[in-house]
């Protein structure tokens, strides 16, 4: 029962070189020498738990009991791939920079503001392109502007882009104008309609900065419904420690000391908030500590720590060391999104994660009842 | 119904929730009797047929006499298949041990220590539709028979249904992007007709019906197998009141729902958007007032 073959993913060609490259696809997150369940729909007169080497023994704390169809998941494994990871990263990138952007232009940190301004505009535009990208039809995309749907956190994230993406590229395009055209009418205007255009680009960022959030946690994905109290801060802080990182490579450290204390905070609380998340939530943690969003997180943590150190040491001195934390805060942000991701992955392809929740739920409360 | 489009709760008008006229058809839906299938999966092969679904390759799954799997983006019907330990039989007075073959006084019904449980799975067409709920381009859309339904004129695949469903039944296929799932044969029930699988089936393990109708035929079922000493056999899915409203679709087992790969008390993600909502507009909030107050120290 837990020959390749098993997995519902194993028609999708990249679940079958996963299923290749490990020698054994198991539709388990159990790493080598881990229990994995073996027993056969009926439950234990089937067999016993074996170890991957065969082995009888018991563990120290013996897994709760489950029952399932020969091992196979229950969820189907979410559609999306890394490239709505990256998406998440850049969109978040951009709502953090517009709201840099925006303090640094009422401040009076040119570089900063011009910096925050045209990185966010990148950063929406390859969020964008992932998102597009990562659509089954690209060429339907449009299709998402039929309806406005509150029930749909993808449908109302299309719309708070629909408004934000203008107000950013409006900013950014300010910065843009070249010298020559600078006098001329549209020049001039665009000139002006920077600062509004960036402080409404700064009052959407935060929308666009958490909805992602939701959009994962509307599902029916354990490792996301279940965390759908962490994973708000995780995007914001995320956000907030990458524009922060964003902000101390392009501008000065005479003017980056808000980047800085951005980044601060945003790491801290990414930081905190992944923890909890490992933590919480019981059985289900556990997609988020193991296989590639376990690494993910890990790789995610260190160098979002290191960031920050770095940034707090180094960085109000030394240029270099500022824009090298600042890297180091931004690929953080990007294995942090991967981590998510993966996890919610992983937390599809074992039906432990389906089964154990509701059953313990079941068992503490009673079948779910709507009055 | 005073309320209109509810996401959680008791709803009986699924189809005129969603603006149809008050004339509009009876709920439809499936009644699957599982204890009455015999795994031949002629289901599977009408729908294949009459929809048009693609092959999925031939594999051999090594597990059962269910080589299918699962239900997937070309597989509206499923097929399960369970060899499992049979429960104890009421004890039975032996008399004398005698001298034909084993189990010859024990009759045949006793030979056997194990079962096969069978059960043609399906969409569930819920009461409350995760797909239908985070769908973000209206593909996915309610009729007028109360089902769930996609429209692949308009699906751009973005995979959110997917992963809203609490079941694991819709699915994007991998060659052509847009997510496919049953029907509940929408072009046959607009011709009066009832759905492929249903009129396949050759012991009526599928029944398909007027939803309240189906219900007190499931209920008497159970009651039946109940005085029959089938004390394990429950309903799935047919009580208005769990986590989805009830489904369409309903199953009478024989076993838990975890053993036929159905998730034990599976709740519409819906249900806890306002909550979700509340946690993302406190980050939200949380960075906004922090941005601003970076700015307010020294440097």
């Amino acid at each position: 029962m837990t020959r390749p073959g098993t997995g519902d993913g194993d028609r999708d060609p990249a679940h079958r070189a996963q299923a290749r490259e490990q020698g054994d696809y198991r539709p388990s997150t159990a790493g080598a020498g881990d229990l994995v369940d073996r027993r056969g729909p009926g439950g234990g007169p089937l067999g016993p738990l074996v170890r991957d080497d065969g082995s009888r023994e018991q563990p120290m704390v013996p897994r709760a009991e489950f029952r399932s169809y020969y091992g196979r998941q229950i969820l189907k494994t979410p559609a999306w791939e890394d490239k709505i990871a990256y998406y998440f990263f850049a969109g978040g990138l951009s709502g953090g920079a517009a709201l840099l952007a925006a303090g640094a232009d009422l401040t009076g940190r040119p570089a900063l503001r011009r910096g925050g301004r045209i990185g966010g505009l990148a950063a929406l535009a390859a969020g964008a392109y992932f998102l597009v990208a990562d659509l089954g039809r690209p060429d339907r995309f449009h299709h998402m502007l039929r309806v406005a749907k509150p029930t749909s956190p993808m449908s109302m994230g299309t719309w708070l882009l629909t408004a934000y993406g203008p107000a950013i590229g409006l900013a950014a395009a300010s910065e843009l104008v070249p010298k020559q055209w600078q006098g001329s009418v549209p020049g001039r205007l665009v000139r002006v309609l920077g600062r509004p255009a960036g402080l409404a680009a700064a009052a959407l960022a935060p929308g666009v900065a958490s909805y992602g959030a939701v959009l994962l946690s509307q599902t029916a994905v354990p490792a996301w419904h279940s965390g759908h109290e962490e994973l708000p801060f995780i995007f914001t802080a995320s956000s907030a420690a990458s524009a922060g990182g964003l902000g101390m490579i392009v501008a000065p450290v005479s003017e980056a000391a808000p980047a800085r204390r951005l980044a601060t905070y945003g790491a801290v609380v990414e930081l905190a908030a992944s923890r909890r998340l490992e933590t919480r939530l019981g059985l289900v943690s556990e997609a988020y500590e193991t296989g590639a969003a376990g690494q993910y997180l890990r790789r995610a943590s260190t160098l979002t720590a290191a960031g920050v150190l770095g940034s707090v040491l180094l960085g109000r001195r030394s240029r270099i060391a500022a824009a090298a934390s600042g890297l180091a805060l931004l690929a953080g942000g990007v294995f942090e999104r991967l981590g998510l991701l993966h996890a919610g992955i992983q937390s599809t392809q074992d039906p432990k994660y389906v089964v154990e929740p509701q059953r313990r739920r079941i068992a503490e409360h009673g079948p779910t009842r709507a009055r | 119904m005073a309320d209109h489009h509810r996401v959680y709760g008791p709803e009986t008008d699924p189809a005129g929730d969603s603006g149809y006229p008050a004339d509009h058809p009876a709920r439809k839906g499936f009644f699957t009797d599982t204890s009455i299938c015999i795994g031949c999966k002629a289901c599977e092969v009408a729908c294949k047929q009459w929809n048009g679904l693609p092959d999925d390759g031939f594999d051999l799954l090594g597990m059962s006499y269910d080589n299918t799997g699962a239900l997937g983006a070309s597989t509206w019907r499923h097929v399960a298949f369970i060899e499992q330990p049979a429960p104890p039989p009421a004890p039975v007075e032996l008399g004398m041990p005698g001298m034909g073959p084993p189990g010859a006084e024990t009759g045949a019904e006793g030979r056997e220590q194990f079962r096969w449980l069978m059960s043609s799975d399906v969409c569930k067409h819920c009461t409350h539709a995760g797909c239908l709920d985070v769908c973000p381009t209206g593909a996915l859309f309610r009729t007028e028979f109360g089902t769930v339904v996609v429209q692949p004129d308009i699906c751009n695949g973005c995979g959110y249904c997917v992963s809203g469903c609490p079941y694991g039944v819709i699915q994007r296929r991998e060659d052509d992007g847009r997510a496919w799932k049953c029907t509940l044969c929408y072009d046959r029930l607009k011709d009066g007709q009832e759905p492929a699988c249903a009129h396949a089936c050759p012991t009526e393990s599928i029944q398909f019906g007027d939803l309240d109708e189906l219900r007190e035929r499931a209920a008497a079922r159970v009651e039946q197998l109940h005085e029959q000493g089938v004390a394990e056999a429950r309903l799935y899915g047919a009580d208005p009141d769990d986590g989805v409203g009830g489904n369409g679709a309903f199953f009478l087992l024989l076993d838990e729902p975890e053993v036929y790969g159905f998730p034990p008390d599976p709740v519409v993600p819906t249900r806890d958007l306002p909550r979700m909502w509340k946690f993302a507009g406190l980050a939200a909030a949380a960075l906004g007032v922090v941005a601003a107050a970076v700015f307010g120290g020294q440097g």
